[in-house]
């Protein structure tokens, strides 16, 4: 095998290995559970409805930028664990802007957007400011800043709820001119694929291009290897962090941009939660590539997906979903690392054999 | 190595987290698929009734569980199928319009949403599939093909809240509230009304267990009991909860300290919770959901579908308090009194505290 073909196959082997553990130990569970394992890998593997299509891009969609704001961190060796905090104080702020409609059209969306990026920044910058002026571990203050976030954006929710006379509480509705159109993908479902899906897309370029492309993404990626190498080479790993934290904070304000804009219209107590927890996960998944967490945001979203008719049609209950997904972030961590040792030990034998040749040449010679 | 170390500490917590929403519930899925007692007629009608149930599920042994346990019981009288699909916590929007259509797609109709976090997804799947017939529980969505089941949850708090007042030795009374939600806050508004009626310089001690999104507080007993043990503290007697699963550790508390009572809620709990409290509960806030399920489907059955707000309050009997155990039979004549106010119109329950 030439060494480009045992780069891929060793790229893509990861992944499928982790993902047949995850089914095995997924298949084990369902054994103990007394459950039928053909019926529901049948169920859970099969194709999707042009609804549940829809549906699943959403979903990704939503992850992806979640996966995305985890990412930035992760190359910077920064734990943002506070992405799900982030983002719902951010997806709060852009809904009291967008409900209020100080702008026409979308030059609120506009402004909204704005808003959720700063808010998220701020919010993970008080994260990276501790972590530099008093060493607290982002870990620790990103955790504690999610308790806040919820404490916080529950009291002022009820500050500027609307009494829309029902049982949900929640912000201003979005105004019509204001909302980002969906695509309707199929003719015979209602569901239109939300129309933030090219943001998304447009992050993840961004942020390869940055990262690969540019003097500042190769500075992060240093101080993310080795700090002391980053600044014997000149960067400031103060400013660094900082500035990564707040780029993760606010690319987490982006991730409930897609649902605000697309589908709820307002922000409201029944808003998705957690989808930071699964940005790590998915980020973790993908290994901070573009690609990767695409199609790890895809993967996650089609495990979702298929919970519904996991209960309405196996009778199995949706938690199994829960499981697998855990299972798989679980195994994927081990084969990455089985697979890095593998190539690790290939490497040396190969460097071995190249210094061998040499010398059986002059020895031939001699 | 120290990255790796990190990385799988992380991972390991991640996976912690998505297991733990699926094992923080109590699963009881045993219950749903019997079909009730002895007296259930055969499967005899072809209707086919779906059943969305809030974040909890079966097994919840308080709000989900009323609402299957009405469903149940017109399953047995009617002869029908039926199906259930439960939401997972912080779900999307797009997930529980998925689960409304699908069940509507797999033949299911009538089809019930329990709780009111499905008052948007009713609203679109139901215009979507006018053919169907929506009931939703606790919220009020418009729409030609859908039930609303309301319930007066105010006006039984307030008679529970004025049996309090007249029973409180102290002067001081606790409520502990699961999540802060609107709904909860009915509660809240009619207890406190209810023990002001009675005593108007009363001390109410109000606690809620969590905020939105967090709805942790509809099943933490542990957090319920350290909020009941703070008011006892302070010297409240007799604590009342709407708080779901988390009112067992609300019981225990109180039943730890000699002479304070506890309020139960949605059943009657005297009868329902753990034997070892069932002595301290002083009388519940009853809330019939089972009674509306069980009548919507009924009327459907029928071939004639109650539209349209149902609102099940004192009046008809939707909302009450229980006698269990007889604790309140020497201030029974002062609720009744209050009941029958209520029901005339003299007193007007606020719902908001």
């Amino acid at each position: 095998m030439s060494p480009r073909t045992t780069r891929v196959v060793l790229a893509v082997g990861a992944p499928v290995l982790a993902l047949l553990m995850a089914f095995v130990i997924t298949s084990l569970v369902l054994l103990a559970a007394g459950d039928s394992v053909a019926d529901v890998w049948a169920q859970i593997l099969s194709v999707p409805s042009h609804r549940a299509i829809v549906n699943i891009i959403n979903a990704a969609t939503v992850y992806y930028l979640s996966a995305i704001a985890v990412a930035i961190g992760f190359r910077m060796n920064l734990f943002n664990i506070g992405v799900d905090g982030q983002y719902r104080v951010a997806s709060f702020a852009a809904a009291v802007v967008a409900g209020e409609g100080w702008l026409p059209g979308y030059l609120n969306t506009l402004l909204a957007v704005v808003a959720a990026v700063l808010v998220g920044a701020m919010w993970a910058g008080i994260a990276g400011l501790l972590r530099v002026t008093r060493g607290v571990s982002e870990v620790i203050s990103t955790i504690m800043l999610n308790a806040i976030a919820t404490a916080l954006v529950a009291y002022l929710l009820r500050k500027v709820a609307v009494d829309d006379g029902g049982n949900n509480t929640a912000t201003k509705v979005v105004p019509e001119e204001s909302r980002v159109p969906g695509i309707q993908l199929f003719g015979d479902v209602t569901v239109k694929v939300y129309g933030f899906v090219f943001l998304a897309a447009l992050v993840g370029f961004v942020y390869w291009f940055v990262l690969s492309k540019t003097r500042f993404g190769f500075d992060l990626r240093a101080t993310g290897r080795s700090e002391t190498a980053a600044v014997a080479s000149g960067i400031s790993v103060k400013k660094m962090i900082v500035v990564s934290m707040l780029l993760s904070g606010g690319a987490a304000g982006l991730v409930g941009l897609p649902l605000l804009f697309g589908n709820d219209y307002s922000y409201g107590s029944t808003f998705q939660s957690g989808l930071g927890f699964a940005g790590i996960a998915i980020a973790l998944l993908g290994r901070n590539h573009p690609i990767g967490i695409a199609l790890g945001a895809l993967l996650f979203a089609f495990l979702d997906e298929q919970s519904n008719s996991l209960q309405i049609v196996v009778g199995v209950s949706p938690d199994i979903v829960k499981i697998t997904q855990g299972v798989i972030v679980l195994t994927v961590v081990i084969a990455y690392e089985v697979v890095r040792r593998y190539r690790v030990r290939l490497e040396q034998r190969q460097v071995a054999a190249a210094l061998d040749e040499p010398a059986t040449i002059e020895e031939a010679k001699a | 190595m120290r990255r790796l170390t990190k990385t799988a500490a992380v991972a390991g917590v991640v996976a912690l987290v998505l297991a733990g929403a699926a094992c923080s519930k109590k699963s009881d899925d045993s219950a749903s698929t019997e079909s009730g007692g002895e007296n259930c007629v055969e499967k005899t009608s072809d209707m086919k009734v779906g059943m969305a149930f809030d974040v909890g599920g079966e097994g919840d042994q308080s709000f989900n569980d009323s609402a299957a346990k009405g469903m149940k019981k017109a399953a047995c009288e009617f002869g029908f199928d039926f199906q259930t699909a439960e939401a997972q916590d912080g779900e999307a929007e797009s997930a529980r319009e998925g689960r409304l259509q699908e069940l509507v797609d797999a033949g299911y109709n009538p089809v019930v949403a329990v709780g009111f976090a499905y008052s948007a997804s009713v609203g679109k799947v139901a215009k979507e599939n006018p053919e169907v017939s929506f009931a939703i529980v606790d919220d009020a969505v418009e729409g030609e093909n859908i039930t609303n089941l309301l319930f007066a949850e105010e006006q039984g708090s307030f008679l529970v809240g004025a049996a309090a007042a007249l029973k409180s030795e102290t002067g001081t009374i606790g409520f502990v509230g699961g999540v802060e939600t609107e709904l909860i806050q009915k509660f809240e508004a009619g207890y406190v009304a209810g023990a002001k009626a009675v005593k108007p310089d009363i001390k109410i001690q109000s606690r809620y267990l969590t905020q939105p999104p967090d709805f942790s507080g509809f099943g933490d007993p542990a957090k319920g009991k350290t909020a009941a043990e703070g008011m006892l503290d302070g010297g409240a007697d007799i604590v009342y909860h709407a708080a779901g699963g988390s009112g067992g550790g609300v019981f225990e508390a109180v039943s730890a300290k000699d002479g304070a009572w506890a309020i139960g809620v949605d059943s009657d709990q005297a009868l329902t919770a753990d034997d070892s409290v069932k002595d301290v509960i002083l009388t519940s806030m009853v809330k019939n959901i089972d009674v509306a399920v069980h009548e919507f489907l009924k009327s459907v059955h029928d071939g004639a579908a109650k539209t349209g707000a149902q609102v099940y309050d004192l009046a008809s009997n939707g909302v009450g308090y229980s006698t269990t155990g007889d604790h309140l039979k020497d201030v029974a004549d002062q609720l009744e009194d209050y009941k029958k106010q209520i029901v005339d119109g003299t007193i007007e329950v606020p719902t908001k505290p």
